[in-house]
């Protein structure tokens, strides 16, 4: 059986809450990560009340939300996080997410590298039938890097965000069981 | 679309705390009912113990694991059974537990009727790939009972439940989604 | 290794090369951490899905662990340690007890490649075996196993456990659909092995 949690360059691990909330709050300091991640109205938060929410998101009901720290398969630093979070069961669909914490890990194919990664395991070990994501068009080398892993766009939400004075779409994009299968599978049902 | 919640004989409800507490307490006075649905020992507990029970499962909310239901007759609207689905999210398969605790209904075709809401419901709204249970070796009623819902026989447990100073046998039976549907469009109702 | 089937001086917690101990809260974490990291042992050892668990969730897991063997009884919960050097190598349960009926699951997993196919696996599950024939004086025991899982499934048989269960395509992993079989071993049935 495959290796599902390593790929070329990083690899998933799990998430240390003291480990994860110490880098994400170093993370946060940089508001344009911070907005190329979030929605809502952007904070700065302590270690503390960081460390607090990630023990809360990972205590939660343990169904169908997968979270991950992403490490650097050079150094073994950790890099950023991805999240898989089921949002209907009978339908087999989740939305994912991801985020790398330094600027100059940005660019480097480390996010198309995760999502492959994550895509397997969100195929051959949760056996889900579709992973959707959404991203704001701010955010072009992102869009890039889930296109190469596969992602179609389905949709847009138009001028869902407000920000520096503008409004802004946020993209719908999807990819199918059948369709990351015949790109990654050498046989498969 | 067909409606999930008919069938001929009888109704799919969901029933207030108190009133399913009320005829639990009068099922499970009937031993050899429970003897035919459980393999744990019977007992007797209390309305009020019930009734807590079943409130409890209500503040619990709904959970992508399980799915209830109570069963009344079309004819008179007499609660006499339930069955409940317990489901392998990841491996997309349902745990069937259905039982009649109103003996006079057993052996009229409320069983089989019951079975087929029950089916109709986990493939075609759930979407489970397979459908599994297990039986006591001597409860012969419902083994043809689920044979002819289209269930196979896929073992046999040795000795698994000890009654009466003897061993008994455990039988576990599945259907698959395709097996199912065949089902269906072969037998055109 | 086993002079006689029912002699009180037989330990049953020390084997050959390995031996059964309780949790160490303080070193067993950080160890029982890397092996969720491995995808193959996560998916050799169990049908839940594979996912990497910090040494901090572990030794929350733990706890609720020992709470439960307390609190509901139903379950014993071993350590495999290398006798040599007292190393955490792997985990064996006897889970889901139905007193009443005599019957029980048991899971074991030996957690590092590095440690397995040297017989560590044989030696605990014997002992487990025993545990549960001879003290917990069960009348059965089942385990789960993928039909994947070839070594696992040879040592069973070898241990004279009986197919009793193939449950059709109830797997699903690896863009697949796998059968899961259930093995069962009844108490007499390994005491005619054990004496013959």
């Amino acid at each position: 059986m495959n290796d599902i949690f390593s790929g070329k360059s990083v690899r998933l691990s799990a998430v240390d809450p003291d480990d994860f909330s110490r880098m994400f709050t170093r993370w946060s300091q940089d508001s344009e990560y911070m907005r190329l991640l979030n929605g809502n109205a952007i904070r700065l938060n302590s270690i503390a009340a960081n460390k607090k929410w990630m023990e809360k998101e990972l205590e939660g009901p343990s169904s169908g939300l997968y979270f991950f720290s992403i490490r650097s398969l050079a150094d073994d630093q950790l890099i950023g996080e991805i999240v898989l979070d089921v949002s209907n069961w009978t339908s087999r669909d989740a939305f994912v997410g991801l985020s790398l914490g330094e600027r100059e890990n940005w660019g480097r194919g480390y996010g198309t590298d995760v999502m492959n990664v994550l895509l397997r395991f969100a195929f051959t070990e949760v056996n889900l039938r579709r992973v959707t994501l959404v991203v704001f068009e701010y955010n072009p080398r992102a869009i890039r890097s889930y296109e190469k892993a596969g992602f179609r766009h389905e949709g847009r939400y138009r001028k869902f965000l407000n920000r520096e004075g503008r409004r802004w779409d946020m993209l719908l994009m999807g990819i199918q069981r059948e369709e990351w299968m015949e790109q990654n599978m050498e046989s498969h049902q | 679309m067909r409606n999930l919640f008919r069938g001929e004989l009888v109704r799919l409800t969901a029933e207030e705390p108190g009133s399913r507490a009320k005829v639990e307490v009068h099922w499970q006075r009937d031993t050899e009912f429970h003897r035919l649905a459980d393999s744990d020992p019977a007992g007797m507990e209390s309305e009020k113990k019930l009734k807590e029970w079943f409130e409890k499962r209500n503040e619990e909310g709904f959970k992508p694991e399980r799915y209830s239901f109570s069963v009344r007759t079309l004819d008179e609207d007499k609660l006499i059974g339930f069955f409940g689905l317990w489901l392998d999210l990841i491996h997309n398969e349902a745990w069937v537990g259905i039982g009649i605790g109103e003996r006079e209904f057993w052996g009229k075709g409320y069983g089989t009727d019951m079975m087929k809401l029950c089916l109709q419901y986990a493939f075609t709204e759930l979407n489970v790939y397979r459908v599994s249970l297990g039986l006591h070796a001597y409860n012969p009623r419902a083994l043809r009972s689920y044979e002819k819902a289209g269930f196979r026989l896929e073992g046999c447990t040795r000795g698994d439940v000890a009654r009466e100073g003897r061993r008994h046998d455990s039988l576990w039976m599945g259907i698959l989604r395709e097996e199912w549907i065949q089902m269906q469009n072969g037998d055109s109702k | 290794m086993e002079k006689t089937m029912f002699d009180m001086a037989t330990q049953l917690f020390e084997g050959q090369d390995v031996r059964f101990g309780p949790i160490d809260h303080e070193k067993d974490p950080e160890i029982e951490s890397k092996w969720t990291h491995d995808a193959e042992f996560m998916r050799l050892y169990d049908v839940a899905p594979a996912r990497p668990m910090s040494a901090a969730l572990l030794k929350k897991q733990y706890e609720k662990l020992e709470k439960q063997i307390e609190e509901e009884k139903n379950l014993y919960y071993f350590t495999i340690r290398a006798k040599a050097d007292d190393r955490l190598i792997g985990k064996a349960l006897i889970q889901w007890i139905e007193w009443t009926n005599g019957n029980a699951w048991i899971q074991l997993g030996i957690g590092s490649a590095e440690d397995r196919r040297k017989g560590y696996g044989s030696q605990a599950l014997r002992m487990l075996i025993r545990f549960a024939f001879a003290e917990l004086n069960l009348f059965r025991v089942s385990a789960r196993v993928p039909e994947y899982n070839t070594a696992a499934i040879a040592l069973f048989k070898k241990l004279g456990f009986v197919e009793e269960v193939r449950r059709r395509q109830a797997l699903d992993r690896d863009g697949r659909r796998w059968d899961l079989i259930v093995f069962g071993l009844l108490n007499s049935d390994w005491q005619n092995q054990v004496r013959a």
